[in-house]
């Protein structure tokens, strides 16, 4: 009657009570069938194959990686959240984190400054990148109707070869000691950002930013449901006429959930850079911004269902090491987060109707059992 | 949809006795009336209330069936009703289309006329009634049963692939082949031909879509249907995108049509054209049909009534709350469409507070234009005055801000976002204002509070305010915009089409409310297809034709047949070709309202043509 499958696809429809419980786990029993099948057709056994995951996976350094990692694509799907509530699809998050993260670490090389002022620069330089990044995208749909994901999937092509051109020895580039690659100035400890030694048994630490993150979904969840700017934005999201006609600037709201969707997609190369590499070199991580998006469908926009489903993909991603040690193919990870993505979004899409017709039934009868009234007819 | 209660058919439904709706003068709404509610009035059961009312203006209108009727009629629907959740969209539905004739289905928009040809064409199955082709009952679970049943259904917007030539176009989906894999374009070349000149079409089958003007194109639409086997044609709103000359044309390919033994269903809301090609006319009116009438036993007049309801309110004494104080006045206001043609030309009015300017004219003469220059929505030239503010520039937020409250016309599209809870519905169009926000926040409380105070004072049926707006039905729905746009002290109150859709309970509720609220200051401009509650709620009325305002109209002396006849205006560029129309014309000339010269050029205009 109303939403369109693509707004239901966006988490912006929301689910309450138990059935919000009962869409994921109707997502989770599908999967696990659909990978045992996979699992037993090629050869291996599915339980002990989970067997080995879990057992992998729960060793203090790979929780640390598991933790480490969870925090890139946590942000890296908030990034993708912020433009799907607006319906927007911002596919550049690739592109912007990539540019942000090179020109943010090469500033951060350059300069000397006291610790907590060096991480604040390199940050908010990787924020406006970021940001700049994504209103090209964002200027190119209010003025010219270009969409945005033609525009920001050609954008990250742009920042590929952009940043290729930067990071050569000629520009930004310096040669890494002891190796062939090359990359960025090394960031002085004074703009690195400490981590924590949260994991007993490990020498591993956790990213610092995780802190950064867990503040960016706060953020997330007040902005959209506290704020009026943010309320603006789900309605423009849930109904441009009616967001129109209740008087908000449209075209504003694009460019601004544009910028913003850019600047937290600057910072999802922070971790890695300010936590663990401090220089952005020719194997920089490369792909993030398309985990983001996977990741934002799974979580369905929510903030904690992105920690949730950034958590599982990242673990699926540092355990599935283990596998081909025991001659499991490793690929067999990437047919499980195919599938859990695919699975939840069937199983809302089906407690969705559900919800939908019983809620009507609920109401009208409810409504016949109070005050029988009088039918209307036309539509 | 199992939670609706159940009617049984062709009962007389007494609406709108709830408990708690006030109604003060509801009871003679023409809906009120049981038998043209309830009855099918197309049977030969006998008189209805709204051809009653015709006849007693005039005692020309034949409304039984065709008695010369000889075969079983083509499609015949019984008793069909058509549920959605809330709302019952077609109710009651008797048609009966004769083999070999234009049917026109006639009504206004959101009377329910899609929902009707989406069943026959296998789109909706109905909750009840049957349907019968050619003498036999069918059931029809998607349009391919229809289209087996030899229905076809020309849509309004076209549905061609710009980049294929007329023949790729006519055959995909139904390619013939020549012997496994390849696809015989000869022969369909040929079937193309035989069937385009057999009807007149004259279809070229090689050329490009994209190279295709508008009446081209729709002529490729029905040589598909054609090609497909249809014998019964359903046209929705099929002269909608045609220019007047193109309509000619299309008319006479329909005549070559049925010539050949074709039937075709005609849906559409423009009387002249119906009047001008149809043999039968069907008339919905709030989902149900009202009335079957031959084209040469009506006037366009008589048939407008028949579409809106044509029963006068009961006469009240009414007080006029009119002041001296102007809350908006509109000065010049010209509105362009995309192709740069005025939609909206020089229009000028004022409405002082504690008034209500009522706005006459069939849909699409420029009322929405009109309404959304008004907010803000679309640009436009002129002046628009808001109390002693010159608002022009403002966009629509501060407009809002400023004291417009806003009923939209498309109450889905513009007045609601359908999958969030009530309480947040409320904000919406208010998310700058307590108490639904304090500075930057959203104030969570205060506009649940609220909203639960809307939902008391304006008798909002629902379980509560943490339902999603979908779960109401589309008067519960109206009365909760009606009441946020109420709050917050508007000066000025756009209402377009208040009461459409809405049961007859909701509808006098909404009526009490504007009523209070112009009793205390608030200035009303109302749009409306519904004569009555233009004739009703008006202090003021004007006439909208062609996006200008033709005539001013006292609402206390003029007649809901005056009004409907200032409004057709009889179709000045589509040649009427039968008798029907003229009449109607040249009687609105002969009664025009206070403003006779403006009113009876139009008329005149239509009756030379004639």
């Amino acid at each position: 009657m109303s939403s369109t499958f693509a707004d239901r696809l966006l988490g912006r429809v929301r689910l309450g009570g138990l059935l919000a419980l009962a869409a994921p786990l109707l997502a989770i029993v599908f999967a696990a069938l659909v990978t045992s099948i996979v699992l037993v057709l090629t050869g291996s056994p599915p339980l002990g194959t989970l067997a080995l995951l879990v057992d992998y996976g729960s060793q203090p350094r790979t929780i640390v990686m598991i933790v480490n990692l969870a925090t890139t694509y946590y942000i890296s799907a908030l990034a993708v959240a912020i433009g799907f509530r607006m319906n927007l699809f911002n596919i550049g998050v690739d592109g912007q984190y990539r540019l942000a993260a090179l020109i943010a670490a090469a500033v951060g090389g350059a300069l000397v400054l006291p610790a907590p002022l060096h991480i604040l620069v390199i940050v908010l330089v990787a924020v406006a990148v970021g940001g700049l990044w994504a209103s090209l995208a964002g200027l190119l749909k209010v003025t010219r109707g270009v969409s945005e994901v033609i525009s920001t999937i050609m954008l990250n092509a742009i920042a590929t070869g952009f940043g290729a051109w930067l990071l050569t020895t000629d520009r930004l580039a310096v040669a890494v000691s002891g190796s062939n690659n090359i990359g960025t100035k090394p960031i002085p400890p004074s703009g690195q950002f400490p981590g924590f030694s949260l994991v007993p048994g490990t020498q591993a630490k956790v990213f610092g930013f995780v802190v950064i993150a867990v503040v960016l979904g706060v953020a997330y969840h007040v902005l959209f449901n506290r704020t009026r700017f943010g309320f603006d934005m789900r309605a423009t999201g849930q109904s441009e006429a009616a967001a129109v006609a209740s008087g908000v600037n449209v075209k504003k709201m694009v460019l601004v959930s544009m910028i913003l969707s850019g600047a937290v997609a600057g910072l999802v190369g922070m971790p890695q850079l300010l936590g663990a590499s401090y220089s952005y070199s020719l194997d920089f991580p490369t792909g993030l911004g398309f985990t983001g998006i996977a990741i934002a469908l799974l979580g369905r926009n929510n903030p904690v269902g992105i920690a949730i489903g950034a958590l599982l993909w990242s673990f699926l991603d540092n355990s599935s090491d283990i596998l081909d040690l025991e001659g499991i193919p490793k690929e067999i990870v990437i047919i499980m987060q195919g599938t859990i993505v695919l699975s939840v979004i069937i199983a809302y899409e089906l407690v969705h109707r559900y919800r939908l017709a019983a809620e009507q039934r609920r109401v009208s009868r409810e409504l016949s059992t109070a005050a029988p009234a009088p039918e209307g007819a036309g539509v | 949809m199992s939670g609706d209660r159940p009617r049984s058919r062709g009962s007389p439904p007494r609406p709108a006795q709830g408990p708690s709706s006030p109604r003060r003068r509801g009871s003679s709404r023409p809906e009120g009336h049981p038998s043209s509610a309830g009855e099918p009035v197309a049977a030969p059961a006998g008189p209805s209330a709204a051809n009653d009312a015709v006849r007693t203006q005039e005692d020309a209108i034949s409304t039984p069936p065709s008695p010369e009727t000889p075969a079983e009629p083509a499609v015949e629907l019984r008793g069909i009703t058509k549920r959605f959740p809330g709302v019952v969209a077609n109710r009651d539905i008797a048609l009966s289309v004769r083999h070999g004739d234009v049917h026109a289905i006639v009504g206004e928009n959101g009377a329910g006329k899609s929902t009707l040809m989406k069943i026959l064409y296998g789109m909706q199955r109905p909750d009840e009634g049957e349907i019968l082709v050619n003498g036999s009952p069918v059931a029809f679970r998607s349009p391919a049963d229809a289209i087996a049943a030899g229905i076809g259904m020309v849509h309004q917007h076209f549905m061609l692939a710009d980049n294929l030539t007329v023949l790729e176009n006519i055959i995909l989906g139904s390619e013939p082949r020549a012997g496994g894999v390849g696809i015989d374009f000869r022969a369909a070349r040929r079937k193309i031909k035989e069937i385009s000149d057999a009807y007149g079409l004259g279809v070229r089958p090689d050329v490009m879509v994209e190279d295709l003007g508008v009446g081209a194109r729709q002529r490729v639409e029905i040589l598909k249907v054609l090609y497909r086997g249809a014998r019964i044609l359903i046209l929705d709103e099929p002269t909608a995108v045609l220019v007047p000359q193109e309509v000619d044309e299309l008319f006479d390919n329909l005549r070559g049509l049925v010539r050949e033994g074709l039937t075709i269903i005609f849906i559409s809301h423009k009387l002249d054209e119906v009047l001008s090609v149809a043999d039968a006319i069907t008339v919905i009116r709030r989902g149900t049909t009202v009335a079957s009438v031959k084209p040469g036993d009506v006037t366009a007049r008589q048939l407008a009534e028949l579409m809106v309801g044509s029963e006068l309110p009961s006469p009240e004494t009414r007080e006029s709350t009119v002041t001296g104080e102007v809350a908006l006045a509109v000065r010049g206001l010209t509105v362009r469409g995309a192709d740069g043609r005025a939609v909206v030309e020089d229009v000028s009015f004022q409405i002082h507070k504690g008034e209500v300017l009522g706005v006459a004219g069939v849909e699409g003469n420029g009322q929405a234009e009109l309404v959304e220059a008004i907010m803000g929505m679309r640009p436009s030239d002129g002046v628009v005055t808001l109390g002693d503010a010159d608002v022009s520039a403002w966009p629509t937020l501060r407009r809002r801000e400023g004291g417009i409250g806003y009923i939209p016309e498309d109450r889905h599209r513009h007045g609601l976002l359908l999958e969030a809870p009530l309480w947040e519905n409320r904000i919406l169009g208010h998310q700058t204002r307590r108490p639904n926000v304090r500075g930057p926040w959203i104030d969570r409380a205060g506009a649940r509070a609220d909203t639960q105070r809307i939902v008391d004072a304006y008798d909002v049926r629902t379980p509560g305010i943490d339902v999603d707006a979908a779960a109401l039905s589309g008067g519960n729905q109206q009365k909760l915009i009606v009441g946020r746009e109420m709050s917050g002290d508007p000066v000025v109150l756009v209402a377009s089409h208040p009461t459409r859709g809405v049961d007859v309970g909701a509808q006098a509720a909404i009526w009490d409310h504007l009523r209070a609220a112009r009793a205390a200051g608030l200035a009303v401009l109302l749009i409306s297809a519904d004569l009555d509650e233009l004739i009703g709620l008006s202090d003021s009325l004007k006439v909208i034709l062609r996006g200008r305002m033709v005539a001013d109209v006292d609402p206390r002396s003029v007649t809901p047949e005056r009004l409907g006849s200032a409004m057709t205006g009889a179709g000045d560029d589509t040649p009427v070709r039968r008798g029907g129309a003229a009449p109607s014309a040249t009687g609105a000339r002969d009664d025009a309202g206070p403003s006779p010269d403006q009113h009876g050029a139009a008329g005149s205009r239509a009756g030379e043509e004639a």
